[in-house]
C-alpha cells in the first residue's frame, strides 16, 4: 500500500501504517523496547519513559509508545543514549521501590525485576528516606502492596476502559500519589483479577495465591476454562496434584487477554470438596465403596428394567463423556436423555442455538438487542468484548428483560415478550435500529429460553432476526448466550429426548411418579434433590454437591483440570482441555466410567480407549475433530412456537460466584459473594463516559 | 506537601444551597453536552467556600451533578491543594514557606501561628482560626506574606501578623495588603524615582 510509512529501526526497514507509534514500528522490526505503562489493549498513558528511544534529528529521548511515527524516521534503540536514558528512568523508579524481592509474590515474574537486570546500576546512589504508602483494601481477590506501586495506572485504565468500572484511580500527587479505590472498596466488577496481571509490579498481587508459591516450581498446563461457555484459554498452575493458580491464555478470537474472576480465582474448589471414592448408600446412609461394588448395585437396578432409566448431562461436563451417555443409553434402549438440566428450550438445527456472529465478530456489529440475559454475569469477558464495540462508538444496544447494569449505556426496551412481540411486529422505535443496521446483532439468553415458553421465544428471535436483515450470507446476526460449558457438545451429540422420550422436566415428574425408577445424574447438580423423588439416582461427578447429596451410588470423576478432553463454546468452537493433574483417589475420567458401567449392565460400549472414542464421536459430529475452528452453521430455523406468554423474563444467574459445584465448593467464591453482598449498593457510573 | 486524605470524621450529607445550585447550573450550561465534567473545579470551589472545606458527601454531590465516576472527581480534588480536605477556621491562614518569604521572616509568622492557634491543621477552640503553610502564593515582593480566606495580607512582622489575627477574631475590620507604610508594591517610603513627571 502506498500509503504506508517506512520507518528505520536499528538499520532495519519496516513499513507500518500512519498512526502506528514508535514502539510498535520498533517490535515490528524486532527490536524490544523496555515499557511499563504501556499496554496494547489499553490506552497509551506515556507516563513511565521506559520506553524511550532515540529519533534523528529529535533534540531528547522520545517516549516511543506515546509518539507515532513519521515518514522516513530513523530510530535508534540501542545507542549509549539510549540506555543511559533507561538507565536513568529505571534508577528513578528503584527509588522508591522497595528491596522486597524475596518476600514479593511477583518475584520471578516481575517486568521491574527483569528489567532491573538490563537497565538497573549495582547499587542505589539515594540515601534519603524511600516512601511508604499505606495498604489499600479492594476486596478479597486484590491485594495490594502499594509501597511497590510504580504509578503506570495500568490498572487505573484496566478498569476505566475494560472492566467498566471506573473504581480505581490515582489520588494525591506527585510523590504522594496513590493509587486506590474509592474509599477502598472491593471493586465491583466480575473482570477484577485481571488487574493482578496488568500490574507490572508487585503492587496488586492475587490475595488467595498469597505467599503459596513460587511461579518457577509450578507446572504450567495449557488448558481451556469450563466456568461458563466462552470457552476462555487459560494456564493452571499446578504444584503435584494440587491447583495453586490460574491465569489467562491470549487467544484473541476468544477472550484476548482477560479472564472473568471466576474461571480465575476458581481453583481452591477444585482441591476441596472432591469425590474420591465411589460411594454407595446402606441404610440410608452414603458409605464408601469400590468400584465393583457400586456397578453391581447399579446393574442390579437397571438390568432388565432400562425403560425405567434416565439420565440427565450437566453444565461441566465433557464432550467425551457425554458421548458414552449417550452411547450407552442407546445401548440400553432407554430414550429418556437430556442435557438440558436447565429445561432451555434448544435443540434443532446448529444455528438455533450458537453464538453464530462469534466474539470477535462483536467488534464488526453495529447495532445489538440483548434478550434475557445479563452477560456480565453470564459471560463476562464477553461483555467486555460488547463494551470495547460500545466504547468504539456507534452501537446502539437495547435489552429487553431483567434491568441490569451491563457496564455500558443500554435502553431497557421492556421485561418481556410484550415487547418483543411489539419489535417483530414493527411497533417499537428499535426495530427499526435493527432493520437499518447493516450488521445486527440478536442476543437471546437462557433467562428467555428456560421458560415454557421458551420454543415460542425463540421463534420469535429468530423471526425477529430475520426480519431485521441479521440473517445473509455474509453476516449471522442470531445468537444465543449459553451458560454451562458442556451445553453446545451435548446438543450437537444429541443428548436429547429420543423417540418417545422425556426430557428433563418429564424425567423429573415421571421420577415422582415412579414412571422412571434410575436417574443418572451426569455431573447434573442445579436439580433440587427433592425433586426426583424416590428415584435411584446414580451421581457420576467430581464434586461432594446437591447431586452428590441425593445419590444412592456415586461415582467420581475427574475435572476439567483433570482431564484431555473436548468442550465446545457458545459460539460452537470445540477446544481441548489438557490434564494439570491427576484426579484424586479412585476418581476416573468420565468416559472410562461409562465403559466399565457398560460391561456391568451387558451393553459393552465399542470403544476402549479414548482415540477410539473420538473416531466414533466425529463420525457423529465431525466438527468437534476440527480443533478451535468454527464450523458456520447456516441460518437458524425458527421452531414451531406456540404462543408467548406474556411474563417478563427472569434472571439467569442469580448469583455469579455459585454457577456449579466447583464454584460452590471454593471458599474464595464464597468470600467474593460475601463481599459483594456487604458493598454499599452506592451508585456508580456506568464508566461509558470513560 | 503531604499525603492528602479525606478527613477521618464526614458529614452524613451535602447539599448546595439553592443560590449555589441556580450558580453551578451556569457553570455546566458552560460547556458542551457530554462534556459537562469540565465544570468539576469550579463546582467543587463552590462547595469548599459553602462550607470551608471539602466533605467526602460534597465531592459526591458534585460528582453526581456532573455525570461523573465519584472516583474521577476524588481525584480531582485531592490532586488539587487549594482544596482543604479537612474542616478550617473561620479565618484560614494560609502562609507562605517558600524562599523570598522565608527569607524576610515567614518563620517569624509561624511562631506566631504556633503561638495562637497551634499546629498546622488545628483549629482554636473558639473556631475562629487555623493554619497551613504554602508554597508561593505569587506576592514575593510584599514577603513574608499570608493570605487569610480570599485576601493578602503582606509586609508582615510578628507584631503586625498577630495584630492582624487578634483583630479579625474579635470581628474587626483589617485593612488587606501591606501592613507598614507600603502603598502596593511601591518602595518603602514613597517612591524613590519618577517622582516629577507630571
Ligand atoms: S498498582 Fe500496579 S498497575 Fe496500578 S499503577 Fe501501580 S504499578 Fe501500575
Ligand atoms: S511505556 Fe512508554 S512511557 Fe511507559
Ligand atoms: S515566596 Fe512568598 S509569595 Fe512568593
Amino acid at each position: 500500500m502506498s500509503d504506508r510509512i517506512k520507518v528505520t529501526v536499528d538499520g532495519i526497514d519496516v513499513e507500518v501504517e500512519p498512526g502506528t507509534t514508535i514502539l510498535q514500528a520498533c517490535e515490528e522490526a524486532g527490536a524490544e523496547i523496555p515499557r511499563f505503562c504501556y499496554h496494547e489493549r489499553l490506552s497509551v498513558a506515556g507516563n513511565c519513559r521506559m520506553c524511550l528511544v532515540e529519533v534523528e534529528r529529535a533534540p531528547k529521548p522520545v517516549a516511543s509508545c506515546a509518539a507515532p511515527v513519521a515518514p522516513d524516521m530513523v530510530v535508534f534503540t540501542q545507542t549509549d543514549s539510549v540506555k543511559a536514558a533507561r538507565e536513568g528512568v529505571m534508577e528513578f523508579l528503584l527509588i522508591n521501590h522497595p528491596l522486597d524481592c524475596p518476600i514479593c509474590d511477583q518475584g520471578g515474574e516481575c517486568d521491574l525485576q527483569d528489567q532491573a537486570l538490563g537497565y538497573g546500576g549495582d547499587a542505589s546512589r539515594f540515601d534519603g528516606n524511600k516512601r511508604a504508602v499505606e495498604e489499600k483494601h479492594m476486596g478479597p481477590l486484590v491485594k495490594t502492596i502499594m509501597t511497590r506501586c510504580i504509578h503506570c495506572t495500568r490498572c487505573v485504565r484496566f478498569a476505566t476502559e475494560v472492566a467498566g468500572v471506573p473504581e480505581i484511580g490515582a489520588i494525591g500527587r506527585g510523590e504522594d500519589m496513590e493509587i486506590t479505590t474509592y474509599l477502598e472498596a472491593a471493586l465491583d466488577s466480575e473482570m477484577s483479577g485481571n488487574v493482578i496481571d496488568l500490574c507490572p509490579v508487585g503492587a496488586l498481587t492475587s490475595k488467595p495465591y498469597a505467599y503459596t508459591a513460587r511461579p518457577w516450581e509450578l507446572k504450567k498446563t495449557e488448558t481451556i476454562d469450563v466456568m461458563d461457555a466462552v470457552g476462555s484459554s487459560i494456564r493452571v498452575d499446578t504444584r503435584g496434584r494440587e491447583a495453586m493458580r490460574i491465569m489467562p491464555r491470549n487467544h484473541d478470537d476468544v477472550n484476548e487477554e482477560w479472564l472473568s474472576d471466576k474461571s480465575r480465582f476458581v481453583w481452591d474448589g477444585l482441591n476441596t470438596q472432591r469425590l474420591d471414592t465411589p460411594y454407595v448408600r446402606r441404610d440410608g446412609k452414603l458409605a464408601a465403596s469400590t468400584w465393583n461394588d457400586a456397578f453391581a448395585v447399579i446393574a442390579e437396578k437397571i438390568n432388565g428394567k432400562a425403560d425405567k432409566l434416565a439420565a440427565i448431562a450437566g453444565d461441566l461436563v465433557c464432550a467425551e463423556g457425554q458421548f458414552a451417555l449417550k452411547s450407552l443409553m442407546d445401548n440400553l434402549g432407554s430414550p429418556h436423555l437430556d442435557c438440558r438440566q436447565d429445561g432451555a428450550k434448544l435443540s434443532g438445527p446448529r444455528a438455533n442455538y450458537l453464538f453464530n456472529t462469534t466474539i470477535a465478530g462483536i467488534e464488526e456489529a453495529d447495532a445489538l438487542l440483548i434478550i434475557g440475559a445479563n452477560p456480565r454475569v453470564e459471560a463476562p469477558v464477553l461483555n467486555s468484548r460488547i463494551r470495547k464495540r460500545f466504547m468504539m462508538g456507534q452501537f446502539p444496544i437495547a435489552m429487553i428483560g431483567a434491568p441490569a447494569d451491563l457496564t455500558y449505556d443500554v435502553s431497557h426496551i421492556g421485561a418481556g415478550t410484550d415487547t418483543l412481540a411489539d419489535l417483530l411486529a414493527g411497533q417499537h422505535g428499535f426495530a427499526d435500529v435493527l432493520k437499518n443496521a447493516e450488521r445486527p446483532m440478536i442476543l437471546v439468553g437462557q433467562a428467555a429460553l428456560t421458560r415454557d415458553d421458551g420454543d415460542a421465544v425463540l421463534a420469535a428471535a429468530i423471526q425477529l432476526a430475520e426480519n431485521s436483515g441479521a440473517i445473509s450470507p455474509t453476516w449471522n446476526g442470531f445468537n444465543v448466550l449459553h451458560l454451562a460449558a458442556a451445553r453446545v457438545a451435548g446438543l450437537d451429540l444429541g443428548l436429547l429426548p429420543g423417540e418417545g422420550g422425556k426430557d428433563t422436566a418429564g424425567i423429573l415428574q415421571a421420577a415422582k411418579s415412579g414412571d422412571v425408577e434410575t436417574v443418572i445424574l451426569y455431573g447434573a447438580d442445579e436439580i433440587a434433590g427433592a425433586a426426583l423423588g424416590e428415584a435411584f439416582v446414580v451421581y457420576i461427578g467430581s464434586h461432594g454437591d446437591r447431586g452428590a447429596h441425593r445419590a444412592d451410588v456415586i461415582l467420581p470423576s475427574a475435572a476439567y483440570t483433570e482431564k484431555q478432553a473436548i468442550y465446545v463454546n457458545t459460539e460452537g468452537r470445540p477446544q481441548m482441555t489438557e490434564r494439570a493433574a491427576f484426579p484424586p483417589g479412585e476418581a476416573r475420567e468420565d468416559w472410562k466410567i461409562f465403559r466399565a458401567l457398560s460391561d456391568h449392565l451387558a451393553v459393552t460400549l465399542d470403544f476402549d480407549t479414548v482415540e477410539a472414542l473420538r473416531v466414533k464421536m466425529f463420525a457423529v459430529a465431525p466438527h468437534l475433530a476440527q480443533l478451535d475452528h468454527i464450523e458456520p452453521a447456516g441460518a437458524p430455523q425458527a421452531p414451531e412456537g406456540g404462543a408467548m406468554t406474556s411474563d417478563a423474563f427472569g434472571v439467569a444467574v442469580e448469583d455469579f460466584y455459585f454457577t456449579n459445584p466447583i464454584a460452590r465448593a471454593s471458599a474464595t467464591m464464597a468470600a467474593c459473594a460475601k463481599a459483594k453482598g456487604e458493598r454499599a449498593p452506592a451508585k456508580q457510573g456506568t464508566g461509558s463516559h470513560g | 506537601m503531604s499525603v492528602r486524605r479525606l478527613h477521618a470524621t464526614q458529614p452524613e450529607s451535602f447539599a448546595f444551597t439553592p443560590e449555589n445550585i441556580e450558580w453551578s447550573k451556569g457553570q455546566i450550561s458552560k460547556y458542551p453536552e457530554g462534556r459537562q465534567a469540565s465544570a468539576i473545579i469550579p463546582l467543587l470551589w463552590q462547595a469548599q467556600k459553602q462550607e470551608g472545606w471539602l466533605s467526602e458527601p460534597a465531592i459526591r454531590t458534585v460528582a453526581d451533578m456532573l455525570d461523573m465516576p465519584y472516583m474521577r472527581a476524588l481525584e480531582v480534588a485531592t490532586f488539587y491543594t487549594m482544596f482543604n480536605l479537612s474542616p478550617v477556621g473561620e479565618f484560614f491562614v494560609q502562609l507562605c514557606g517558600t524562599t523570598p518569604c522565608w527569607l524576610r521572616g515567614a518563620d517569624d509568622l509561624k511562631s506566631v501561628c504556633r503561638k495562637m492557634i497551634g499546629e498546622q491543621g488545628d483549629i482554636t477552640e473558639d473556631g475562629k482560626l487555623s493554619w497551613l503553610e504554602v508554597e508561593c502564593l505569587g506576592a514575593c515582593v510584599n514577603a513574608p506574606m499570608v493570605q487569610i480566606n480570599d485576601d493578602f495580607y503582606e509586609d508582615l512582622t510578628a507584631e503586625s501578623f498577630e495584630q492582624v489575627l487578634t483583630d479579625l477574631r474579635a470581628g474587626k475590620e483589617v485593612a488587606t495588603g501591606p501592613q507598614n507604610t507600603r502603598h502596593t508594591s511601591e518602595p518603602e517610603g514613597g517612591l524613590t524615582v519618577l517622582k516629577g513627571t507630571k
